[in-house]
């Protein structure tokens, strides 16, 4: 094959032939080809084996990687255009945003809990994905999906800067924004995700597109994105509105690239279908249990709710995966193993999570709070199975504890899953009173898990999860021995500064008196 | 099948016993007291023995529950990993097989103050 359009042997319907002069403008579909499939060629002094070694240990068959389906057909100059109109807008406006105090526009400083988790914990996943689709454009066969994979990896460091420079802005005001990049790494609460994205990374290119592309982009990131970008404008929050907005477009073709992965693999050969059955199982537990730390933000974190963490599963989980299920039904797959442990866990997980955070609020780079009654009230309203009577009383306990001015304080560090790296706070399916738990014995040592979706994929890779890197065992290990000072330090946080309770917090201080400034004298 | 992998693949451990300075993790949950929002994870020497873990930092721990000052030690139900586990408070956590990263569960019936039973 040919690298240039003027010479590709199929130009005889190319405006470029038809009028002769060089510099023609092509038609959109042959532009498409000439700035996509037209770039690569077949190689003659390297085997394509050599060249792409890992498109085939995972067990995927590919006869023809010219079927993939490219539904954008967008060129990189193209790509360029519409990327910089993109930047040009969102940096306008978060300028503006710095200049007009705009920080001072949210609802209420607790607000702010909901902005450092995501800095935290979803920010770096971006850069993560960003490293990941860079790598898995070089390790697939076929340019349709190297193009794809490349737009998609420029796309994910772009979201993880526009989000990082969104928020820098908060970071000169407020607390707990500082050090998120080594949160990202060593934060117990963060290293759901790290370990997702990790996980996702150190897998082969197909796998990394169903966990990244499918099951992280098609699947879940409705229940991510939407609900958080409704949160913040319902918020007051400009910046955190805008990096969404200009993001919404780049996530609406990594969904389609995601599902054109799977349906590509399955259209490929019959064997990939047991494959990617295991990886939607598997990846959909996964990304469920990132989810928690949404949940949480929903009902508990955002002064101005928008929906409860369950209206917006049964719209983007049950009513959308419903949906995209029954339409991969053709195809022989069928809905996530986990599906309806999911859906049990929907009315529990937020209130267990919270409840966590605020026992261990200690070791969090942002503050928590005991729901007010009104709050309390309202996920009474929002559960009306589960709230009253299982989580109402511990926080109705917690609130005595601190009347009595004897805060409750775990200080037992927690027991975390050795798959998802969650402490281990999730309840029995069907059994909201005892703790779930499951173990496992291998090669002499004992391994522990906070779910059976946890459990089976560490079933299925034992060598691999042995290595899981657990923040809290870590604390006791030789470089920290224990001490809890030295770990604050390590993990970059400042002791009575970015965690504990928000009330008297600096946070809290600093926003009410800002905010008094800005409407009155004094 | 242990891992899909490019040749042959074997993983270490990171939280094996030797990373913990001569001491060793014990998980530990109080069945139905959800207050705590995740068992226990404690790291101490083996040579403790039971009694000293359970009168020591485990009811440190639970002080904050309201059933914490009823629970009465010789009669809670122990088990280990899931199974009946009758634990010699003189021993040594070796000594009653206890080893590194073991879970227990104790069961006080009939105190439920907080947990929707």
């Amino acid at each position: 094959m040919t690298t240039t359009a003027a010479n590709s042997g199929t130009t005889a319907k190319t405006p470029t032939a038809k009028s002769g002069a060089p510099g023609a403008k092509l038609n959109m579909k042959d532009r498409y080809r000439v700035m996509t499939r037209d770039l690569g060629w077949e190689p003659t002094y390297q085997s394509r084996e050599a060249i792409y070694p890992y498109v085939e240990y995972e067990g995927i068959k590919v006869h023809d990687w010219d079927a993939w389906e490219d539904p954008f057909r967008l060129t990189m100059d193209a790509y360029w255009k519409f990327q910089a109109e993109k930047e040009r807008k969102f940096y306008a406006i978060v300028d503006a945003h710095a200049q007009n105090n705009g920080h001072l526009h949210i609802t209420d400083g607790r607000y702010l809990s909901a902005l450092k988790i995501f800095l935290q914990a979803i920010s770096p996943g971006e850069y993560a994905a960003h490293r990941g689709f860079a790598r898995a454009g070089r390790e697939f066969a076929g340019v349709g999906t190297q193009v794809a994979c490349q737009m998609q990896a420029i796309d994910e460091i772009r979201h993880a800067q526009t989000q990082v420079h969104a928020l820098s802005n908060y970071n000169k005001f407020y607390d707990g924004f500082h050090a998120f990049a080594d949160a990202r790494d060593r934060m117990w609460y963060t290293s759901v995700p790290r370990s997702f994205f990790d996980d996702a990374m150190s897998a082969g290119p197909f796998e990394f597109m169903i966990a990244i592309g499918f099951s992280f982009e098609y699947v879940l990131t409705n229940l991510l994105f939407v609900p958080f970008m409704s949160g913040a404008a319902y918020n007051g929050d400009l910046a955190t509105v805008t990096f969404g907005f200009s993001a919404q477009s780049d996530e609406a073709r990594h969904m389609t690239l995601g599902l054109e992965c799977i349906k590509f693999m399955l259209e490929q050969d019959p064997d990939n279908l047991p494959i990617v059955q295991a990886w939607i199982d598997k990846w959909f537990w996964r990304g469920f249990r990132v989810l928690g730390l949404v949940s949480t933000m929903m009902d508990y974190m955002l002064p101005k709710r928008v929906m409860s963490w369950r209206e917006a599963w049964n719209i983007y989980g049950i009513e959308n995966g419903t949906a995209l299920f029954r339409d991969l039904a053709r195809y022989g797959i069928k809905p996530p193993k986990g599906w309806d442990d999911a859906e049990q866990a929907i009315d529990h997980m937020s209130h267990q999570f919270m409840l966590a955070f605020h026992q261990w609020n200690f070791g969090t780079s942002f503050h928590t709070w005991v729901p007010s009654d009104e709050d309390m009230d309202w996920l009474s309203e929002k559960y009306p199975t589960t709230f009253d009577r299982y989580y109402r009383p511990r926080w109705e306990h917690i609130k005595k504890l601190e009347a009595a001015g004897t805060p409750f304080k775990n200080v037992g560090l927690a027991q975390l899953c050795q798959t998802c790296q969650l402490p281990c706070v999730f309840t029995e399916p069907g059994d909201p009173t005892t703790l779930c738990h499951r173990e496992v014995e291998y090669k002499g040592e004992h391994y522990h898990f906070c779910s059976d979706g946890c459990q089976d994929v560490f079933d299925n890779e034992p060598e691999k999860f042995i290595q899981s890197w657990l923040p809290m065992p870590h604390l006791f290990q030789e470089d920290l021995a224990g001490s809890v000072p030295d770990w604050m330090q390590w993990v970059g946080l400042i002791n009575d500064t970015d965690n504990g309770e928000y009330v008297g917090s600096g946070d809290e201080q600093n926003f009410t008196a800002w905010r008094r400034q800005t409407t009155s004298n004094s | 099948m242990t891992f899909t992998s490019t040749k042959e693949y074997v993983g270490v451990p990171r939280d094996s016993v030797e990373h913990f300075r001569g001491e060793q993790l014990v998980y530990i949950a109080w069945h139905q007291h959800l207050l705590f929002a995740a068992p226990f994870m404690l790291c101490v020497p083996p040579q403790m023995t039971f009694g000293d873990l359970v009168h020591g930092p485990l009811t440190m721990l639970i002080g904050p529950d309201p059933d914490a000052a009823a629970v009465d030690w010789d009669t809670v139900v122990w088990t280990k990993g899931g199974k009946p586990f009758s634990p010699d408070p003189a021993k040594s956590l070796a000594e009653n097989g206890i080893d590194h990263k073991s879970w227990l569960r104790f069961e006080t019936a009939g105190l439920n103050s907080l947990c929707g039973v």
